[in-house]
């Protein structure tokens, strides 16, 4: 594929997770969609360490900068960390995930994206397209994307499941042509 | 004002913090800058135009209240938002009294701030909007696939921009597969209320035990199950549209209840006695004959006259057939970057098949079957072999009873030429005759190329 001639890549950096959460059709659909090769990564950071016992949740902003401090990344390449613990920053209750916007860190959170957490029965399906949507919207934002008002565009902000379930996992018109004087 | 160009000062004397809901207002689409305390606060201030500023109520030096005082003495136009520790909510009172627009207690919910954001932003914003409310019209006609320059669909275009910078209710027909949703969209994002949620009921879908709670939500304990309170979809589409698809499906029941809300323009959530004021547009779409059901005492008359203020009816794509070249295009492209495949588009031939198949399930069936033969064609062009999953149905084979056998020749053998463009040689093939006969065939019954 003539388009992956980019040496700069995406890295999905899995931290406790199993390769099965990215590989195949979401590795794939990434690396066409950003037009970048997308590695998979196993990385392990004390998650513990960013833990606030009262909330029970981590804090995202400090486990990036954990990240980046420990792991400095060469040329430009996009890394997306994907945990599995609930992420909040101090100032909101919780969110799906955090990205520096065109910036090359972000990370996504698949605690609230399993069906379990809603009391339902877990859905392998369910939990990989909806993963996909939250990579594609973080990395978005790394490479300068912002929120957009479109409900079913990727980069339209989920505050609830069915926020990112009713999104595609792709950009509207606005965006990608946004996004592709940006590649 | 676009959203890039509003700016906003976080004032605040923790890092984390200033660094978190920067970063996240960011990606909401602002400009942030920060301050980490008031002094700062009002220096930058007189450097640079803001919208917004959020500030913290408990900070060292001067505190959040004495700057709230500053800033609304000086530059009374810029809202504020206080942000406070649970502790203090006694301050937060007196600051809204000094004039901060509201306060949020950390940690914030996220939609909430994003919402309150966008009001405050939209709202300072009201005059400039209108200029701009066309050119918007037209991007999201785009994205929501209404592309065409039929005489059905410009009509359609046409109402859609009468419609949207208004607040009267809107009843969208058509046969399913059209694109009403599309439509509703369309006008939520083109409409001032764009900024505001957009919330979709499906009403047909509802289980009648669902539908009460799903609309009007409940507090916690309402009934068995119930364990979190839940804001109904009349509450969250609060300020924004609310689009109720398949109206007609609607239970005698929810008819009332419904009417009543957008009488009343108020709700009450299951399980409490506490009624709240929630305001929306509604735009409401069927497939079935709202007229009819009124006759037939199905649906309520003045349910129907409140949803049909403004009625939009988009037509099948049968009618509008001339639209389907610029359709499958848009879809082409559209595909094209989704799947990173590099097909340039269509043949004429597979084109024209497209042109005569009757599409019964309409532009949702055409985007359908375009994805399908787009993901299974070799070259760079779609062919009409991409598209054999479409050959069976084509009514126009059908016989027309009391015709000649000569009448039938001529027909059949127009339409095989049309088929081959006129290619004489190809199409004697198809028949099975010799081109000699062929030509002598067409010369008998008067065919030439239209
Ligand atoms: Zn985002
Ligand atoms: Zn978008």
């Amino acid at each position: 594929m003539t388009f992956l001639k980019n040496e700069k890549k995406i890295i999905l950096s899995l931290v406790d997770a199993p390769k099965s959460y990215v590989d195949g059709e979401i590795a794939e659909k990434i690396s066409v969609f950003f037009k970048r090769k997308v590695l998979i990564d196993f990385i392990s950071i004390p998650l513990e360490k960013f833990l606030n016992p009262i909330r029970d949740q981590y804090n995202s902003t400090e486990i990036l900068k954990y990240f980046i401090f420990n792991h400095p990344i060469e040329n430009e390449d996009k890394n997306c960390l994907i945990v599995r613990k609930d992420l909040f920053i101090p100032i909101l209750t919780f969110v799906f995930g955090e990205a520096h916007l065109n910036g090359n860190y972000c990370i996504v959170s698949t605690h609230r994206l399993c069906e379990r957490f809603y009391k339902r029965v877990p859905d392998t399906k369910i939990f990989r397209k909806r993963l996909l949507k939250e990579i594609v919207h973080e990395l978005g934002h790394t490479f300068g994307l912002t929120h957009c008002i479109n409900d079913l565009c990727v980069m339209h902000n989920s505050f609830t499941i069915e926020d990112t379930d009713r999104k595609k996992e792709y950009f509207c018109e606005e965006c990608f042509s946004e996004l592709d004087d940006l590649l | 004002m676009d959203k890039k160009n509003a700016s906003i000062l976080i004032v605040d004397d923790e890092i984390i913090v200033r660094e978190s809901m920067k970063n996240w207002l960011e990606e909401e689409g602002y400009l942030v800058f920060v301050a980490e305390n008031g002094d700062e606060a009002l220096s930058v201030l007189g450097k640079k135009e803001f919208d917004l500023v959020f500030l913290d109520i408990k900070m060292p030096g001067i505190d959040g209240i004495e700057v709230l005082k500053k800033i609304k003495s000086i530059y009374p136009f810029i809202d504020v938002v206080m942000m406070t520790a649970y502790a203090s909510i006694g301050s937060a009172v007196e600051a809204m009294k000094i004039g901060a627009y509201d306060y949020l207690t950390k940690p914030f919910d996220p939609e909430y701030l994003s919402m309150l954001v966008k009001k405050i932003i939209s709202h300072r914003s009201l005059e400039k909007e209108n200029v701009k409310l066309k050119e918007r019209l037209e991007s999201a006609l785009k994205q929501v696939h209404i592309v065409g320059e039929s005489d059905g669909i410009k009509k359609v275009l046409k109402a859609v921009e009468d419609v949207a910078p208004t607040d009267v209710s809107v009843l969208i027909t058509g046969e399913s597969g059209t694109g009403k949703e599309m439509v509703a969209r369309a006008i939520h994002y083109s409409s001032l209320r764009r900024f505001e949620p957009l919330v979709v009921v499906s009403c047909g879908s509802l289980p009648e035990g669902l539908i009460e709670s799903e609309l009007f939500g409940y507090e916690r304990g309402a009934f068995t199950g119930a364990l979190y309170k839940k804001k109904g979809k009349f509450e969250a589409a609060n300020g924004g549209t609310l689009f109720l698809d398949e109206i007609g499906e609607l239970t005698p029941k929810m008819q009332v209840d419904l009417l009543r809300v957008l009488q009343e323009k108020e709700i009450c959530r299951i399980g409490s006695n506490k009624t709240m004021k929630v305001d929306f547009r509604v735009i409401s779409a069927t497939n079935r004959d709202l007229k009819k059901m009124v006759e037939e005492k199905t649906f309520r008359e003045d349910l129907f006259y409140r949803l049909n203020v403004y009625n939009i009816h988009i037509p099948p794509l049968r009618e509008r057939k001339e639209d389907i070249p610029l359709l499958v295009e848009h879809f082409i492209k559209q595909l094209k970057r989704r799947m990173g495949k590099e097909i340039e588009g269509i043949t004429p031939q597979a084109l024209k098949k497209l042109m005569k198949y009757p599409w019964p399930g309409n532009v949702r069936e055409l985007e359908n079957a375009v994805e399908r033969a787009f993901v299974v064609a070799h070259g760079k062009l779609i062919t009409t072999e991409d598209f054999s999953f479409l050959g069976d149905r084509n009514p126009e084979l059908e016989i027309p009873s009391g015709i000649s056998l000569s009448e039938l020749e001529k027909i059949h053998i127009e339409k095989v030429l049309e088929e081959c463009d006129y290619n004489i040689s190809q199409a004697a093939k198809i028949l099975d005759i010799d081109r000699t006969t062929l030509y002598n065939k067409m010369k008998k019954y008067d065919i030439s190329k239209k």
